[in-house]
């Protein structure tokens, strides 16, 4: 079992113009939608929701505000999950609910735990 | 006949308050002595109180005949002067501690708590800690632990003096953990409470009144964490709300002939709404801070159960708190009862989409869900469910209600 990160994209959106109850609906499809991989006993870590605005800073001391124009989509959060391969973790990331906002899912492997293990069998 | 039952309760009741208390005096090392003379003590009462009647105080009469046979014990051999003495912190202790045994109200108390502290210690973990647990903080016999470990006396005595002599050996002390550490350490203790009490709720035994009597304990105990202030935490008040909601339910969901009826089956007029009253109150006193539980959620999840009207609306946030707890804890119990309470609210082609993929292939359980979520959509698949489940099934009573729910699909 290998440590993949989940990285969750997708275009900003202006939740003000949401109805409480949209809102609630969006809040559960990512409930029941991490639900479903921990149900599956494959949570490694929750990870954190990034909250908008936030602040970028650039070489030469710039600091841009987000919403983020030369980014399309933001970074709104990320997950920490268990799989056997990439392939398995792939598969594991859809039905994401990112996906239908028009965002998307990065998944990348984790390597330190595995090179940490490195280390420690050699020393 | 009648004797005897006053007589065993009396047991129950001041064994662990004895024992505590003489561990505490002359340290947790002697703690299978002070378990000799409980039972001495209650071996003299019932030959004594034969012949000439119960005596009209029978709780001082048992402290004052422990505190004698205590006292012989360590004064004999010079085990007193020698071992006791030389350990005790003031002379003023040492005076104390030659004439009597502490037994006011206040010092059964403390070495209680002390006590609950030093039998969930971290060195001693296992199954051997929760039957230790219920015999030094509870006062069950050790034919009633054989029992509900489906296991024999010999095996659980073995058992208990291991975990006794980790005790010594790892020189765990009668007093309660440093105020950086009594967190943590209250977080092992709350666990095992949790254990005990489940050890009832789902014991494998048939005795109905010892499992019952194993929740009560379970909360006496907890009771007892909310007493004192630096234990009466948050997690301490839900774990406290989560068994009160449980245990409401007792009544409803015994059969009369000793089998468990399930919760959507259960009379809801047999529920305790006195329990339930309780549980609301502890869980109220549990929603302070930022620190959330297991227990919390738990305990949230149970007061929903106990919500008579079964609406949408309900389930959403059963299913919401499944998730939650999810996150904090897998196991394939909160998997399947999550998956349960997503059928609730999105129906069983949703949920039979994600019961696939949760793998459970040797759990009883999964196999009694999936017969459930086919049953209304495909009896073929419901009835070849239902009998995977039938070949796992451990009791005729499970392959019974198996039985008839294949019977009942043709």
């Amino acid at each position: 079992m290998e440590d993949f990160v989940f990285l969750f994209r997708q275009p900003e959106m202006d939740r003000s113009k949401l109805s409480q109850t949209e809102m609630q609906a969006i809040l559960n499809k990512w409930d029941n939608w991490f639900g479903g991989i921990a149900a599956q006993g494959k949570i490694k870590n929750m990870g954190l929701r990034l909250v908008s605005p936030g602040k970028v800073l650039k070489p030469g001391g710039i600091i841009t505000e987000g919403p983020f124009v030369e980014i399309r989509e933001r970074l709104n959060g990320f997950i920490m999950v268990k799989a056997d391969s990439l392939e398995e973790a792939v598969t594991l990331a859809h039905g994401c609910p990112a996906l239908e906002f028009n965002g998307s899912v990065e998944i990348r492997p984790v390597s330190m735990g595995e090179q940490l293990k490195g280390t420690l069998l050699s020393s | 006949m009648q004797e005897n039952e006053t007589l065993k309760q009396l047991f129950q009741k001041e064994f662990s308050k004895i024992v505590a208390v003489i561990s505490k005096q002359f340290g947790l090392q002697h703690i299978e002595i002070a378990e000799d003379i409980v039972s001495e003590t209650f071996l003299q009462a019932l030959e004594t109180w034969k012949n000439k009647g119960t005596p009209a105080n029978p709780t001082a009469w048992i402290y004052k005949v422990a505190q004698r046979k205590t006292l012989y014990h360590f004064r004999r051999g010079k085990i007193f002067e020698q071992k006791i003495v030389p350990n005790l912190k003031s002379t003023q202790e040492k005076n104390d501690e030659i004439s009597s045994l502490d037994f006011s109200p206040q010092n059964i108390k403390d070495s209680q708590l002390q006590m609950l502290f030093a039998v969930c210690n971290p060195t001693i973990a296992g199954e051997a800690q929760i039957g230790l647990a219920l015999r030094i903080l509870c006062g069950f016999s050790i034919d009633e632990i054989a029992e509900a470990f489906l296991s024999n006396e010999e095996t659980i005595k073995k058992r208990l003096f291991r975990a006794k002599e980790k005790l010594r050996a790892s020189k765990v002390k009668m007093e309660l953990p440093p105020e950086k550490e009594i967190e943590q350490r209250l977080d092992n203790v709350l666990h095992i409470i949790y254990l005990l009490f489940t050890e009832g709720y789902y014991s494998k035994t048939q005795n109905e009144v010892l499992r019952k009597d194993f929740c009560l304990e379970a909360m006496r105990l907890c009771l007892q964490l909310t007493d004192y202030k630096k234990t009466n935490l948050p997690k301490t008040n839900a774990l406290l709300a989560l068994m009160c909601f449980h245990s409401s339910r007792f009544r409803a969901r015994l059969a009369s002939d000793d089998t468990y009826i399930l919760y959507e089956n259960q009379n809801q007029e047999l529920w305790d709404p006195a329990l339930i009253k309780q549980g609301t109150h502890f869980l109220l006193l549990s929603a302070t801070g930022n620190d959330l539980s297991s227990y919390h959620v738990e305990a949230r999840i149970a007061s929903l159960h106990c919500q008579k009207e079964d609406s949408k609306k309900k389930w959403e946030k059963i299913l919401h708190l499944y998730n939650q707890l999810l996150f904090l804890n897998y196991s394939p119990a909160v998997a399947l009862n999550r998956t349960f309470a997503l059928y609730k609210v999105y129906g069983a082609q949703a949920a039979l989409a994600e019961a696939e993929k949760l793998k459970l292939d040797s759990n009883y359980y999964y196999f009694i869900l999936m017969g459930e979520l086919y049953k209304n959509i495909d009896h073929k698949n419901a009835k070849a469910n239902f009998l995977k489940a039938y070949s796992l099934a451990r009791t005729i009573t499970d392959k019974q209600a198996l039985q008839t729910k294949i019977d009942s699909l043709l």
